[in-house]
C-alpha cells in the first residue's frame, strides 16, 4: 500500500475550499467524503491558506543529460521541477548526443522514470543532429516507449521552409506537433541581445524582433497551408503576439508559449553586461513585456514554459560575448507568473488561469495523458499546493537545480510551492524534496 | 572615480579635471627630462586581447613617464589563445601585484566585467572594448579640440558651442560612441554622418544629430572639427555584412576628399583616430593638410593617459594616506 494523503481545506484553483484524499495514485475523494474515507494511516496536511493546482507541466525544459551532466542531470533537473510544482517536464532535444533517435529519447525517458521526481516526456529533434537538413526518424520516436509527440530543433530554428513544411505535414500521422524556435539565422548572426536603444549604447550585436516575427509569420502560413498544428516556442515580442493573434483569428491551429523571464525582465537588465541576463531569444523592451502579458491574459499566448537552461559556472563567469545563452527557471516560474500575472491588477488573471497556462494547456499541446487534469475524484493525483502569500528571496545556492544561472538572485518573489504530488506520491513536502526511498 | 570604463560615466567636472590634469602633464613633456615620480613602485598591466600597438605603446609611455612599472600582456601567443578565461588571466596578473589594469578587448563590456564581477580588486581602464567605448580616445580628442578652441587658456573650459561632425562606420565604432557621450557632456554640438547601414538601430536617442549626407552637413553645420572614422574594407563583402557596395562608392559619398576639405570653414580641424585608410575615408590631401591634427592627437594621447593613470592611482594613494 502506498502512503495516502488527506489535504484539508485547500482552495482548489484558488476558489472553493475542499478536502482532498490522495490514495492509490488518484484523487480518491473530495469534500466531506475525503476525511470519511481516509484510512487511519493517511497523512493529514493542513491546506489552510494554500491553493491547490494541478501538477504543473513544462513544455520546454533543458535537462542537459546526456552530454552536459556538469550543468544538470535528469535527476537534478526533475527534482528542481518538483520543487517548482511541476509533475511533468518536456526534455528538449539539444543534448549530446542529440535526441534524434528512438534510442536516445527512450534513454531520457527511462532516466526520468528512474529518478522518480516527475514525468519526463522527451522532445524529439526535427532534424538529424539539429543540422536543419534531414528529417530525423520522427515516426520511430513517436512509436518508441517514450511516445514522443513534441518535436523541436530548439536552440536552432528549422529555417529551411521546405523542410519545415515536410515536418509539419509528417507529424500529422501520429498527432505530433512541431515546436519552432523562431529565429531567422541570417538576421541574428553574432547577435547577443535585443536590437534597440540599449544594444546601440552597449555596442552588443543586436537580435532584432523581426528575426522572430518573420519566421512566425511564415510558419503559421505554412501550417495553414498544410493543415497542421504548430507550436511557437518562447515568443518574446509585441509583433509576435500580433501575428499569433491574427493567425488564431484566421483559424490556424497555432499555440504559443512565453517564458517567465520574458514576462518580467527587459533589455535594461543587460546594462551591467552580466551574462546571467544573456538568453535566447533575448530580453526585450518594456513594451514587449506588456504585450506578452496581455497576450497571455487574453489567450493569444496559450502557455508559460520555462526554457529552463542550466549552464556550468564557467559558461557564465566570463565576458558577455563569450557566455552561454540561457537561464534556469523551474523553481522560479510559478513565482514569476504570480508576480506578473496574478498579483498585477492590470490583468484579470487568477489561479484558474495559472492552472490553464501552466498545466492544462501544455499537457494538451504535448498530448500528455494523465497530466493537467481537473482536481476531481478519479483523476491521477498530480497536483501541487502553493502558498500564495509567502514571499521568498532567491538564493542561487539554495535552488536545487545543479546550476546557478538564475537571473533572479537576490530578488524577492511571491508564492512558494509547499507540496507536490506525482501519481499520488509526495515529491515535495514542506517545501523540501522528499528522500528517494520515501517517494 | 575608481575605474574608467565609459566616457558616459564622466561628469562634466570629472572630464574637465582629467583634461586640466592632462594639460599639466603635457607641459612637463616639453621638458628635457620627461619622467615624473608619482607612480613610482606601482605596476600597470596592459592587458591587450586585440592587436593595437598604437594604444598599447601610448599607455606604456604614459605609465613609464609617471615612473610606474609596466607589464605588457598580449593575448597573442599567450595562454589566452589556449583557452584560458579572462577571469583566470586577470586574477593571475592581479596576483603578480598589478595596481591598475589597462584592458583592450574585442568583446563589448569586457572591462566592465573585469571591474564589477568580483574577480579582481584593481582599478580598470578601458583601452577600447568591442563596439562599445574607448574613453581615453574621446578624452584625447576633446583635449585636442579644446586646445584648438581656447589656445593657451584652456584650464577649466569645456567645449560649449563647438560644432563637431563625426563621419563613418558609427555602427562598429567605440570611438564614435565615446565621443558622442563626452562631447555632449562638454556641451559640444555633434552630428554623426554615415550611410544608414552603418548607424545602429537605437542611435536615434543619442545626444547628437544623425545625417546620411556629408556635403549637406558640412554646408549646414559648418563644423569646427570633422572627425573621420576608420572604415574596414571588409565591411563591404557579404561575409563582412555587406554594409556598402564598394570602397569607391563609400569614398565618393563619405570620404573627405579635396572638395569637401575646401568646403570646410577655414578654421576647421580634421581629426582621425588612426590608423588611416588613405583613399577610403580620408584623402591623402586631407590627411596631410595643415588642418590635420592626426599627429597632435597621438602626442595628446600620452598626456591624457598620464592624467587618467595619475588621477586613478596617485589620487587614491594620497587620499589613503590622508585617511591614515
Ligand atoms: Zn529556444
Amino acid at each position: 500500500m502506498s502512503t495516502s494523503y488527506l489535504i484539508r481545506g485547500a482552495a482548489l484553483l484558488g476558489g472553493e475550499r475542499s478536502d482532498l484524499l490522495l490514495a492509490d495514485g488518484v484523487i480518491a475523494a473530495a469534500g466531506p467524503d475525503a476525511a470519511a474515507q481516509a484510512t487511519a494511516d493517511a497523512i493529514t496536511l493542513d491546506g489552510e491558506g494554500l491553493v491547490a493546482l494541478p501538477g504543473l507541466v513544462d513544455l520546454h525544459t533543458h535537462l542537459r543529460e546526456p552530454g552536459r551532466e556538469d550543468a544538470e542531470t535528469v535527476y537534478s533537473g526533475t527534482r528542481a521541477a518538483a520543487l517548482g510544482g511541476f509533475t511533468c517536464v518536456h526534455a528538449m532535444a539539444n543534448t549530446d548526443p542529440v535526441a534524434d533517435t528512438a534510442g536516445v529519447v527512450e534513454q531520457v525517458w527511462r532516466l526520468g522514470n528512474e529518478a522518480g521526481w516527475a514525468e519526463v516526456r522527451p522532445v524529439g529533434a526535427v532534424t538529424v543532429g539539429l543540422d536543419g537538413e534531414h528529417l530525423a526518424e520522427l515516426g520511430a520516436m513517436a512509436d518508441s516507449a517514450a511516445r514522443v509527440r513534441v518535436f523541436s530543433d530548439d536552440g536552432k530554428c528549422v529555417w529551411d521552409p521546405v523542410l519545415m513544411r515536410r515536418a509539419l505535414e509528417y507529424v500529422k500521422a501520429f498527432d505530433g506537433v512541431i515546436a519552432q524556435h523562431a529565429q531567422e539565422p541570417r538576421l541574428t548572426e553574432g547577435a547577443l541581445m535585443h536590437e534597440g536603444v540599449v544594444s546601440a549604447e552597449l555596442g552588443l550585436t543586436g537580435w532584432p524582433a523581426v528575426a522572430e516575427e518573420a519566421v512566425i509569420a511564415r510558419d503559421v502560413l505554412l501550417a495553414e497551408h498544410v493543415g497542421s498544428r504548430i507550436h511557437i516556442c518562447h515568443l518574446s515580442t509585441a509583433g509576435s503576439v500580433d501575428i499569433v493573434r491574427w493567425a488564431k483569428a484566421r483559424g490556424i491551429d497555432v499555440t504559443a508559449e512565453v517564458t517567465p523571464h520574458h514576462l518580467i525582465l527587459t533589455d535594461e537588465s543587460v546594462r551591467g553586461y552580466d551574462p546571467q541576463f544573456k538568453v535566447n531569444p533575448p530580453l526585450r523592451t518594456a513594451a514587449d513585456v506588456a504585450a506578452v502579458r496581455a497576450g497571455l491574459a487574453d489567450g493569444t499566448i496559450d502557455i508559460v514554459a520555462t526554457d529552463h537552461a542550466p549552464h556550468a559556472a564557467q559558461d557564465k563567469d566570463c565576458e558577455f560575448a563569450a557566455a552561454a545563452f540561457g537561464m534556469t527557471g523551474l523553481e522560479t516560474a510559478l513565482s514569476v507568473v504570480a508576480e506578473t500575472m496574478v498579483n498585477d491588477d492590470a490583468n484579470d488573471f487568477g489561479w484558474a488561469d495559472v492552472a490553464r497556462v501552466m498545466s492544462t494547456a501544455p499537457a494538451r499541446i504535448g498530448r500528455v495523458a494523465g497530466q493537467g487534469g481537473a482536481l476531481r475524484v478519479g483523476e491521477p493525483a498530480n497536483l501541487t499546493l502553493v502558498d500564495p502569500d509567502a514571499r521568498w528571496t532567491v538564493d542561487p545556492a539554495r535552488l536545487r537545480t545543479a546550476s546557478d544561472n538564475t537571473p533572479f538572485a537576490g530578488r524577492e518573489l511571491p508564492t512558494r510551492v509547499v507540496a507536490t504530488f506525482w501519481r499520488g506520491a509526495a515529491t515535495v513536502l514542506d517545501g523540501e524534496p522528499q528522500p528517494d526511498g520515501a517517494r | 572615480m575608481r575605474h574608467l570604463l565609459s566616457a558616459a560615466d564622466l561628469t562634466r567636472a570629472e572630464a574637465i579635471e582629467i583634461l586640466d590634469t592632462a594639460e599639466t602633464m603635457a607641459q612637463t613633456q616639453s621638458r628635457e627630462i620627461k619622467k615624473l615620480p608619482p607612480l613610482r613602485g606601482m605596476t600597470v598591466v596592459n592587458l591587450f586581447f586585440e592587436d593595437s600597438t598604437r594604444t598599447r605603446i601610448s599607455f606604456e609611455a604614459a605609465a613609464k613617464r609617471l615612473s610606474a612599472d609596466v607589464i605588457n600582456f598580449s593575448a597573442k601567443g599567450s595562454s589566452v589563445s589556449k583557452g584560458e578565461s579572462l577571469k583566470d588571466t586577470a586574477q593571475t596578473l592581479a596576483a603578480m601585484g598589478a595596481d591598475a589594469v589597462v584592458i583592450r578587448h574585442p568583446a563589448s563590456g569586457a572591462p566592465h566585467r573585469l571591474a564589477t564581477a568580483g574577480w579582481i580588486d584593481t582599478p580598470v581602464i578601458n583601452a577600447g572594448d568591442g563596439m562599445h567605448q574607448h574613453p581615453t580616445q574621446a578624452l584625447l580628442d576633446a583635449f585636442t579640440m579644446r586646445r584648438r578652441r581656447h589656445g593657451a587658456a584652456t584650464t577649466g573650459t569645456d567645449l560649449a558651442g563647438a560644432r563637431v561632425v563625426i563621419v563613418g562606420d558609427v555602427l562598429h565604432s567605440r570611438v564614435a560612441r565615446s565621443n558622442v557621450d563626452l562631447l555632449a557632456t562638454l556641451g559640444a554640438d555633434v552630428v554623426l554622418v554615415a550611410p544608414p547601414t552603418l548607424l545602429p538601430v537605437g542611435a536615434e536617442v543619442w545626444p547628437c544629430a544623425l545625417s546620411y549626407d556629408l556635403d549637406a552637413t558640412i554646408a549646414e553645420h559648418t563644423p569646427d572639427a570633422i572627425m573621420m572614422l576608420r572604415v574596414q574594407r571588409e565591411r563591404m563583402s557579404s561575409a563582412g555584412g555587406g554594409f556598402f557596395p564598394s570602397p569607391m562608392e563609400y569614398s565618393r559619398r563619405y570620404g573627405l576628399d579635396g572638395a569637401r576639405l575646401r568646403a570646410l570653414p577655414d578654421h576647421a580641424i580634421v581629426m582621425h583616430p588612426g590608423p588611416m585608410n588613405r583613399g577610403l575615408e580620408i584623402s591623402a590631401q586631407a590627411a596631410d593638410s595643415a588642418r590635420s591634427t592626426v599627429v597632435e592627437q597621438v602626442s595628446n594621447g600620452v598626456a591624457v593617459r598620464m592624467a587618467v593613470l595619475y588621477l586613478l592611482l596617485a589620487g587614491g594613494r594620497s587620499s589613503e594616506r590622508n585617511a591614515q
